[in-house]
């Protein structure tokens, strides 16, 4: 082979491999410019579907008068947001207004691309649940985002197959794994339902439930506890069920998923609000089968429940018009003709406890129409959500959380020591990254 | 007039400074920093980005999920590369008998899975291995036969080269076929005359003729092996056996997208493209080596 062919080869090669880095230093502009008197024009980042159509009613109504135009810019959910939000800040041009999950607002903040802007949402803080609010102001006196959605957890049956075997809706975790096994018993071919390591939000919310905070501060230091005592309690019980076979071990949001909650293989699913979407696609042929009760509880006496999702609206550091946007943020948030359009075009469980119970809550989603009281006993059980404590470096735990329970899962192996793993991995990436923390 | 050279030279120099000098440059200074944080990391100034020489390097090398990810990609690699070319030189021997018939529509199909992208052929495979959804799972249910997890150890690696094989068999006939259909008839001709068999022309004579192409598919396959992405990728949602970290560019993407750490994402991507100068022109210099060496002969 000729060489300058060989030296292209290879150089082809290189640069694909080195592409992924590369890219990292690719932004996109999304920072609209205009002068502080006069129009002002908004970029936002949003992944909720409809968004453009919530946008409008501000850009035609309220946002027409204060000559505020917001634009959406149609994003990628989740962890990737995050890095693209991250990435375009670098360049001083990330959008004016960002959608983003509640545990990830601590890794924002930390890398100065959040905007403190307690002094523009006005009265916003008693449209929403005390926990739910402490999340966007990190314990501090600033405020960094508008809560936009929550996700409180239930737990969701099919209401026919637990009358057909004869079990009870369990309130507690101890009845939860004695209905898990007197079904196995009955008929070994189901499952009460599986334990998925693919949403860390889920096992997250679980830990949350059981009094986890795995991020607080003490001082200058952060002080790391994925595995106190309430997370190592959470993953001894499902591992326990996972190894002694009374529970699934597959990964949700498969094919094979699907086809279990559709043909009642599995019958029980650990979910949080939204679930109903979820159900509408993965299990279409048992619509109004199923039921909704609030989450099992530690302990009989106990009302809690996680939280699962949710996402709040923030305001950069780069946008020239924060005031302006801080104002639109509160009201797509808090004003109850964007909430009502929020909740038909994007789905969204709202924050705000005024709209949990108004227009598109009224009545239950179509999946639960033999449900009626849906969303009334939502809202209750919304109430009792426990607080949450996020940090700097949530998305390294999730990534860690992932495949070491997903391993553990697989091997039907000892959950603690995955949680070990997991504290390890946080702890030695945040010291690695320089933060000051206690063990 | 004499500087006219310089003058043609220019455009493809600033178009290689610019795309590709520039951004190699940038990704190997980038492996040479890391963020430093102080206190509790919140709010502005909290965050620099500081010197880092080696450290980004030696976390890759001793951190241990890199080269586990590269023995696995290994692993991979032994079963896709030789049954890949493997079946692809058979194939292209078979259609290149003079009795072979329907020689253009066996091609065309051969090659066809090579234009399905690599993600939707992933996912294709993806849900024929899931038992509860696969059709051959079903049909072997029938017959009372059992079911193997292919996602799930040992039987996810040949999960894994079957869609490599699958996708990738029919590029690297068409090449070895066209250096084949290069070949002067007069050759054959003679070793006919000379009582060659047909298995003999392929043996003794297309085999040594072709193998160059042979040398070449077999290099786009190293690279193409090492730099596996797709197929893990998307069969991860699937099984809890691909880790995120399953091979060494997965790796990589996690730590620039997953983690936010393009430093450490930039050494490792470093070392991925040495891995792959080294390995690529170790194999050519050897296969050189040995045709100078027979040439000699």
């Amino acid at each position: 082979m000729p060489n300058t062919k060989r030296v292209r080869l290879v150089a082809t090669s290189v640069a694909v491999a080195l592409g992924a880095g590369a890219l990292a230093g690719c932004g996109s502009s999304g920072g609209d410019s205009g002068t502080d008197s006069g129009p002002v024009s908004l970029t936002y980042w949003s992944w909720a579907p409809g968004m453009d159509k919530v946008v409008d009613l501000w850009n035609e109504g309220p946002g027409k008068k204060e000559r505020i135009t917001v634009t959406v810019k149609k994003q990628a959910s989740g962890d990737t947001l995050v890095t693209k939000i991250l990435t375009a800040h670098k360049a001083k041009k990330a959008p004016d207004l960002v959608q983003a999950e509640y545990q990830a607002l601590p890794t924002l903040v930390s890398n100065d691309a959040l905007a403190d802007i307690s002094k523009d949402v006005g009265d916003a803080k008693g449209r929403f649940a005390e926990g739910v609010w402490q999340q966007t102001t990190l314990g501090t006196d600033a405020v960094y985002a508008v809560p936009q959605d929550i996700g409180p957890m239930m737990f969701y049956y099919r209401a026919d197959l637990f009358e057909k075997y004869g079990l009870e809706v369990p309130t507690t975790w101890d009845e939860f794994a004695q209905t898990a096994r007197d079904l196995k018993k009955k008929d070994p071919d189901k499952a009460l339902t599986t334990f998925s390591a693919n949403d860390s939000g889920l096992f997250a919310g679980l830990a949350q439930q059981a009094g986890a905070r795995w991020w607080t501060t003490s001082g200058d230091r952060w002080k790391v506890a994925v595995d106190d005592a309430a997370t190592r309690k959470v993953a001894t019980f499902w591992g326990g069920l996972v190894k002694e076979g009374a529970i699934d071990n597959q990964p949700m949001y498969t094919p094979a998923w699907n086809k279990a909650l559709n043909t009642g293989k599995q019958i029980a699913w650990v979910s949080a609000v939204w679930a109903p979407g979820t159900l509408t696609t993965a299990a279409p042929d048992t619509q109004g089968k199923w039921a909704m009760a609030p989450l099992p509880q530690w302990s009989a006496s106990e009302n809690v429940t996680g939280s699962w999702g949710g996402s709040s609206t923030a305001v950069t550091t780069d946008s020239r018009h924060k005031a302006a946007a801080a104002k639109f943020a509160a009201w797509l948030n808090t004003d109850g003709t964007a909430l009502n359009a929020l909740a038909k075009e994007s789905g969204i469980y709202p924050a705000s406890t005024s709209a949990q119970l108004s227009g598109a809550f009224l009545n239950p989603p179509e999946y639960f129409a033999n449900q009626a009281d849906f969303y009334t006993r939502a809202a209750e059980i919304a109430k009792t959500t426990a607080p949450s404590a996020w940090g700097p470096n949530v998305n390294v735990a999730y990534t860690s959380f992932k495949d070491a329970f997903g391993a553990a899962a697989k091997n039907r192996s000892d959950f603690v020591a995955a949680l070990n793993t997991v504290q390890e991995d946080t702890v030695a990436d945040m010291e690695k990254q320089g933060f000051e923390v206690v063990r | 007039m004499r500087n006219a050279p310089y003058g043609f030279l220019l455009p493809p120099a600033v178009l290689f400074v610019l795309f590709f000098a520039l951004p190699i440059g940038y990704a190997v200074w980038l492996s040479f920093r890391k963020v430093r944080v102080s206190g509790l990391g919140l709010g502005s100034g909290a965050r620099t980005e500081v010197w880092a020489g080696l450290q980004n390097y030696t976390e890759a090398l001793t951190g241990g999920e890199l080269l586990h990810g590269a023995l696995r990609v290994l692993g991979y690699g032994c079963i896709v590369v030789p049954v890949m070319l493997g079946l692809a030189l058979l194939f292209a021997l078979m259609l290149d008998t003079e009795k072979v018939r329907l020689a253009s529509f066996t091609r065309l199909t051969i090659f066809l899975p090579y234009a399905v992208p690599g993600v939707v052929a992933a996912l294709l495979w993806g849900f024929l291995y899931l038992p509860d959804v696969s059709p051959f799972s079903y049909l072997l249910g029938e017959l009372h036969l059992p079911w193997p997890d292919l996602l799930d150890g040992g039987p996810l690696y040949l999960a894994l080269s079957n869609i490599a094989v699958w996708g990738g068999t029919g590029f690297n006939m068409i090449v070895i076929y066209t250096a084949l259909r290069a070949v002067p008839a007069e050759v054959y001709e003679a070793a006919k005359l000379d009582g060659c068999s047909p298995l003999q022309i392929a043996l003794r004579i297309k085999i040594p003729m072709v193998a160059p192409s042979l040398v070449l598919t077999f290099f786009f396959s190293i690279i193409a092996t090492l730099q596996v992405f797709n197929e893990p990728t998307t069969l991860k949602p699937l099984t809890n056996s691909v880790s995120t970290t399953w091979s060494p560019l997965m790796k990589v993407y996690q730590d620039a997208f997953g983690r936010g750490d393009i430093h450490a994402a930039a050494a490792e991507a470093v070392l991925v493209a040495l891995a792959t100068l080294v390995l690529s022109f170790g194999f050519l210099r050897a296969a050189n080596r040995r045709s100078r060496q027979e040439g000699a002969r």
